[in-house]
């Protein structure tokens, strides 16, 4: 109090001067953390990115060999494939057919990879073991299928890009100890050298390779294991999340938020939603195995069963989210969209609904990222088996992007798998940051109009 | 609070009694002239009744005006006129509320129908954010008032003229609504709500977020649409509604306390709480 026995404007002053000092120390104090705070978080992110980017980056070029091969007509002693001829009994094509087929298994496809070999390292005849460790097994089955698609090859060379197994990729690209002993090597000596010899001849490349995008997971050909099964799981379910939890928690939401009436029944629904996005995602898994594949009998590992799953996991959030949206929608636009005689429907459609839209997208995408990178519920319904083939349908077997991430990081080939599982959290980081972006612009979009 | 109670009730016909002279109907107009009728009208939000019983007549083409402080159950009687209140949680609105002789809270009146026909002018001016053409073209459109492109463009310029808006924005009609000043934003919130062609225009303290001058001339607009509508207007500007209102009604607490020619209301009230506001003892 400035009472007036005081020492007057001056006393106050210096009481304010020194509590101003306090103030501005505390300020730059809470500065300082704020900023602290903000570059380690910043620097984690970075640590996070540089090692998986460092680690990942280079897996998605391959040692490839660069070889020659000619379809020698002498070791492929097989003819077209049949075709039904008129008036021939199914029966009876059937069995040439199978006949044709024992034959083609029957053809020796590591040979022409042996043949071809030889040109660059005579000794390579003389111990095919060791040459054809060179090569991922999975190799002479692309030669097979070439063949199988054009007859007309054999007795042609064609220049083919091969992948190199991958223990000669880890052992290349120096992801392997190489004073290790002999005994503790994944490759024979003579394979080793072999390696290195060609490698230096320009025969093997690290070439940029398509094998992991395009192809399935494999265990017979490490090299050629690939995403596109995982990616294809993750896309349908994708699809079947949108396709599902967006009409569904939209409708959902608008009910709840303008149309229902606020009693007890719809306060323990907005208890239950909150309660349910709090619900461990492991939890929907077993519910997921429970009710789409024990009771509806829906296949196991598909998926439509995934999907369903994440559907149920990602309903409240974007229930909760846009509720929320439309909670800031304000109400005067209602007011003025009832009040030149617009029905609740029509208020709604017209003028709450579209400012509502950029949040909307927003708790979607939200929604749909979470559900993209969820691993434990699909666990749960069979989707982290291993899975050779890329689903044609969401009734397939499949796996997902992060479920194959999981089983990759678990592979016994640590120094070749380490590199694919960091390549395969880039793609799918790389799937997210497209969605993301995806949101950004449409909220953009939506939002530019005013 | 007995007082009020009493005082309350013999507002409802035109015939009626002791101190109610006041009150009376503008010289000249029959009963039959009367477009909203109010009698014994209580509103509840939940338990709490905020309206106690409040009945008043007003004829076509008035302007009336109801003053009174905060809190006093203007605004909420206002909102009774177009069932706005209905969108309130927990509203309940009891007694009778007629528009030209229909009771408005009959389960058979369409609630959309009416606020096509009585029309509602907010505190805050609340444009769609669309066009300012959308803006007014939007109720005509929902109600189908106009055939096609061309009769849509006239209900847009007519509307607009209405609410003196026209010249100011003819040449900018696709711009956005929201990007008027406030004054004008209002005048496009009068023409959206005179383009669904209403009788009654509900204006709920239309100029308390605007600057004099754009009071001023919604002020005059509300002079020049007198002609054509019936006007109810809240405000909070004692001025404003002696400027502008035929009569004058003042609440305080819930409760009708006096309703009279607005010449008299303020210059000869006769109940001492309507003097107490007037005078700016309390309020």
């Amino acid at each position: 109090m400035n009472t007036p026995n005081n020492k007057g404007y001056a006393g106050i002053e210096a009481k304010v001067k020194a509590s101003l000092k306090r103030r501005q120390r505390e300020e730059t104090r809470f500065r300082l953390f704020g900023i602290g705070a903000v570059l380690v978080a910043l620097a984690l992110v970075a640590s996070l990115f540089g090692t998986i980017l460092s680690k990942g980056l280079p897996s998605f070029w391959q040692s490839t060999f660069v070889l020659d091969v000619h379809f020698d007509p002498e070791v492929v002693q097989i003819g077209p494939k049949p075709v039904l001829e008129a008036g021939e009994a199914p029966a009876q094509f059937n069995e040439r057919d199978l006949a044709w087929q024992m034959e083609l298994g029957f053809v020796d496809f590591n040979q022409l990879l042996i043949n071809a070999l030889t040109k660059h390292i005579p000794a390579a005849a003389d111990s095919p073991r060791d040459a054809m460790a060179l090569i991922t097994s999975g190799e002479h089955f692309a030669l097979r299928d070439r063949v199988v698609a054009d007859p007309s090859i054999i007795g042609k060379t064609l220049r083919l890009n091969l992948l190199a197994d991958a223990n000669v990729d880890v052992w290349l690209k120096g992801n392997i100890d190489r004073s290790l002993p002999d005994d503790r090597q994944q490759l024979s000596a003579q394979t080793r050298e072999w390696a290195d010899k060609l490698s230096a001849d320009g025969v093997i490349k690290n070439k940029f390779s398509t094998a992991i995008f395009l192809n399935p997971d494999s265990r017979s050909s490490l090299a050629a294991a690939g995403l596109a099964g995982a990616f294809m799981g993750s896309l349908m379910m994708m699809m079947i999340v949108i396709l599902l939890a967006v009409p569904i928690g939209v409708a959902s939401a608008i009910y709840l938020e303008e149309f229902a009436p606020k009693n007890w029944i719809t306060d323990l629904i907005e208890v239950n939603i909150n309660n349910l996005a709090a619900v461990p995602s492991i939890v929907f898994g077993l519910l997921g195995a429970a009710v789409f594949i024990l009771w509806f009998k829906l296949p196991i590992s598909a998926p439509i069963v995934g999907g369903l799953v994440l559907t149920l996991m990602t309903l409240p959030t974007v229930i909760i989210a846009t509720r929320s949206t439309l909670k800031a929608i304000p109400p005067s636009i209602r007011e003025a969209a009832l009040g030149v005689g617009a029905s609740k429907v029509q208020a709604t459609m017209h003028h709450v609904l579209p400012l509502a839209i950029p949040g909307i997208l927003t708790a979607t995408i939200i929604g749909v990222a979470q559900a993209l990178g969820e691993t434990a519920p699909l666990l749960l319904i069979g989707m982290s088996a291993f899975v050779s083939s890329i689903p044609a349908t969401p009734f397939d077997q499949s796996t997902a992007l992060p479920v194959q991430i999981f089983l990759w990081q678990g592979n016994e080939l640590r120094n070749f798998f380490e590199g694919r599982t960091s390549a395969a959290i880039i793609v799918l980081l790389a799937l997210m940051l497209t969605l993301n972006s995806l949101a950004i612009w449409l909220r953009r979009r939506y939002e530019t109009r005013w | 609070m007995n007082m009020t109670q009493t005082l309350n009730v013999p507002m409802s016909t035109s015939g009626s009694s002791v101190k109610t002279d006041s009150g009376q109907l503008p010289a000249g107009n029959a009963s039959t002239n009367i477009k909203l009728s109010a009698s014994d009208v209580r509103v509840f939000y939940g338990q709490a009744e905020a309206l106690h019983g409040v009945s008043l007549d007003i004829v076509k083409n008035e302007v009336m005006a109801f003053i009174g402080p905060s809190g006093c159950g203007k605004s909420t009687f206002l909102r009774s006129f177009n069932r706005m209140n209905d969108t309130v949680a927990g509203a309940r609105v009891t007694g009778k509320i007629t528009v030209d002789g229909r009771d408005i809270y009959d389960p058979s009146v369409d609630v959309v129908l009416l606020r096509a026909q009585v029309g509602m002018v907010f505190q805050k001016p609340n444009p769609f954010p669309k066009s300012i053409y959308e803006n007014v073209a939007y109720g005509a459109r929902l109600h189908g008032l106009a055939a096609n492109k061309s009769d849509m463009d006239e209900v847009v310029e007519s509307s607009l003229r209405r609410a003196g808006l026209w010249e100011e924005v003819k040449d900018r009609l696709e711009a956005p609504g929201t990007g008027l000043s406030g004054g004008q934003q209002q005048r496009l919130c009068i023409a959206r709500a005179v383009a669904v062609s209403p009788d009654v225009i509900l204006m709920d303290e239309p100029c308390s977020a605007l600057d004099p001058i754009a009071t001023s001339i919604i002020e005059e607009l509300i002079t020049e649409l007198k002609k054509n509508y019936t006007i109810v207007i809240v405000t909070h500007n004692m001025q404003q509604a002696a400027r502008c209102s035929d009569r004058t009604t003042f609440f305080h607490l819930g409760d009708l306390v006096e309703i009279g020619d607005t010449a008299q209301i303020f210059t000869n009230p006769q109940q001492k709480r309507t003097e107490d506001y007037i005078t700016g003892r309390y309020g």
